[in-house]
């Protein structure tokens, strides 16, 4: 049976809780973020941009069957392992389901500094655009 | 005095992050606090928290002093002639954007021109534009070569008839290379132009004797010498500053003040509106007082000038990094230094190093006209202080090496 959306956000907070060094997490991320799968350049587009001051961030989704498949990339390494955990855990979810989380994974795994909105980092404004697509296509306005 | 004597007067300095040594690399962002800066803040807060000029009691007779010896400080130690001369603001950014405004109200008009350098922070360009769209004149730019050296041959081309000021940085908070601030008021002054400096970076490294420099303004940040935040000074030429209309009107700045028409309070108060900073501004006189003894250090000199040399050659010397800044003459670089790393982001850079205990900034520093420049999104700095050991610059070079590793 497939796992809800908060049973692989648990799992993935376990994971990372196997770490006691920072750097081995750090070094774990790196790997995410290098398997991450491809993301088209054609796609590298600025309707999909997100700009941060640090790294940039490209977001692109599709709906098919009432579920939301996001796409997503980063010049920043760790910042694409992020990514990589995100899509684990909101790709191919109802809207409704990516709307029942609380979007606090990224700093129960303890990578609040990535997330910190003064750093104008592109992936705090990814997960607002993970929520704003969700809240989208919630009320069946299925377009996308 | 060694550099672990100095280091003793900074407590931040032995702090442990993630479990390490903090190494902090970021002393151009802000630096480092003495005991003796944190010790006259709480003298202040603690024992005569009073409004300053105001009242006549002895809690505000004792921090009125405070502050006026503040200004006392920071006159001598850029030898300014008069305490008139010495404005405290907030900081270098609200120096800049009161000359802007000041000075724009007073002398530019349609069709004026201002010049400024490509390797300006955003607070030496942005209030410059916004005067120029206030008053319908034009921003001119004087670029920097590959070097990262300002094209200083070219600003008596650029300087015509309708140029009203210069705003040059004393040292580029990217590049790190000492302007010849000598020469551009040379050049500016034959044909009548006054020139503001940034000294954000410059004061501390250089110092600034702003007679023999004949600069007109010239703005720095208590922060970034060790006094405490939210502090700062402007320095300008008195014949300026009184022809100049008060920034921000409010209490203190006043002479008279009648419905029918206000009169302004003589220099220097004309251009402090409102409560000021009274606990902070007194830390400047610890704070200038040891950055003046750091100066005269012969040893602090020699270790400050190991490390930048130390730096420079290792970066240099590695192919898979661009510094830039690198002067033809190295004396003319602080130890400062912005570069990108082929194959590795600069944030993802900074995020490991931290976790190694190295403190550094990423991103554009607030440059990004120069970000365009060099064609990156961004770079990795590392700055170092007169309180950073040589171990620490080899610490840094070879966790930089580890992290580069990690990432390509």
């Amino acid at each position: 049976m497939e796992k809800t959306l908060q049973e692989v956000e648990n799992k993935v907070v376990d994971e990372f809780s196997m770490f006691d060094e920072w750097l081995d997490r750090y070094e774990y991320l790196i790997e995410l973020g290098k398997s991450l799968k491809d993301y088209p350049e054609a796609d590298k587009t600025d309707e999909h941009l997100i700009k941060g001051c640090q790294s940039r961030v490209w977001l692109d989704y599709k709906v098919e069957d009432g579920r939301i498949f996001f796409n997503a990339d980063s010049d920043a390494i760790i910042t694409k392992g992020i990514i990589s955990l995100l899509i684990r855990i909101y790709s191919g979810r109802k809207p409704e389901e990516i709307l029942s989380s609380d979007f606090s994974v990224v700093d129960r795994i303890g990578l609040r500094e990535n997330l910190s909105p003064t750093r104008a980092n592109g992936l705090v404004s990814m997960i607002g655009r993970i929520r704003e697509a969700a809240a989208e296509h919630a009320s069946g306005q299925n377009n996308g | 005095m060694t550099v672990d004597q100095l280091r003793k007067y900074f407590p931040a300095l032995s702090a442990k992050v993630y479990g390490r040594d903090l190494v902090y690399l970021d002393s151009a962002a802000t630096s480092q606090r003495p005991q003796s800066v944190i010790d006259e803040w709480e003298r202040i807060t603690v024992q005569c928290n009073a409004n300053i000029h105001r009242a006549v009691h002895a809690l505000a007779e004792e921090a009125t002093r405070a502050y006026e010896q503040a200004r006392e400080s920071a006159r001598a130690y850029i030898n300014a002639l008069s305490r008139e001369e010495i404005v405290f603001t907030s900081g270098v950014t609200a120096g800049i954007n009161l000359v802007a405004f000041s000075f724009g109200e007073a002398f530019v008009s349609e069709g004026d021109e201002v010049i400024v350098s490509e390797c300006e922070h955003h607070s030496n360009i942005v209030p410059w534009q916004m005067m120029c769209r206030r008053k319908k004149a034009v921003l001119k730019v004087l670029p920097v070569d590959d070097r990262g050296e300002l094209m200083v041959d070219m600003l008596e081309g650029m300087c015509t008839e309708k140029t009203r000021i210069v705003a040059v940085t004393h040292v580029s908070n990217v590049l790190g290379i000492v302007n010849p601030l000598k020469e551009i008021t040379a050049v500016c002054h034959a044909k009548g132009i006054p020139v503001l400096v940034d000294g954000a970076q410059g004061i501390v490294h250089c110092g600034i004797d702003v007679r023999d420099t004949d600069c007109d303004f010239y703005a720095f940040s208590g922060h970034k010498i060790y006094a405490a935040t939210g502090t700062g000074v402007l320095y300008g030429k008195r014949e300026l500053l009184d022809r100049m209309p008060p920034y921000m009107g409010g209490g203190e700045m006043v002479g008279t003040v009648r419905f029918s028409g206000t009169t302004y309070a003589p220099l220097p108060l004309k251009f402090e509106a409102g409560t000021q900073n009274f606990a902070g501004v007194p830390t400047l006189t610890p704070a200038l007082r040891l950055a003046g003894e750091i100066k005269d250090d012969r040893g602090l000199i020699e270790n400050e000038n190991a490390v930048r040399d130390y730096v420079l050659d290792a970066l240099c010397s590695d192919s898979r990094i661009s510094l830039y800044g690198n002067p033809s003459d190295r004396r003319l670089k602080i130890p400062l230094f912005s570069f990108s790393v082929d194959g590795a982001h600069h944030e993802d850079l900074a995020l490991i190093l931290d976790k190694m205990g190295i403190a550094t900034r990423s991103g554009q520093m607030c440059a990004e006209p120069l970000m365009d420049r060099y064609g990156v999104s961004g770079m990795l700095r590392a700055s170092f202080a007169p309180y950073n050991t040589m171990e620490e610059a080899e610490f840094f070079i070879s966790s930089l090496d580890k992290a580069i590793g990690m990432l390509r």
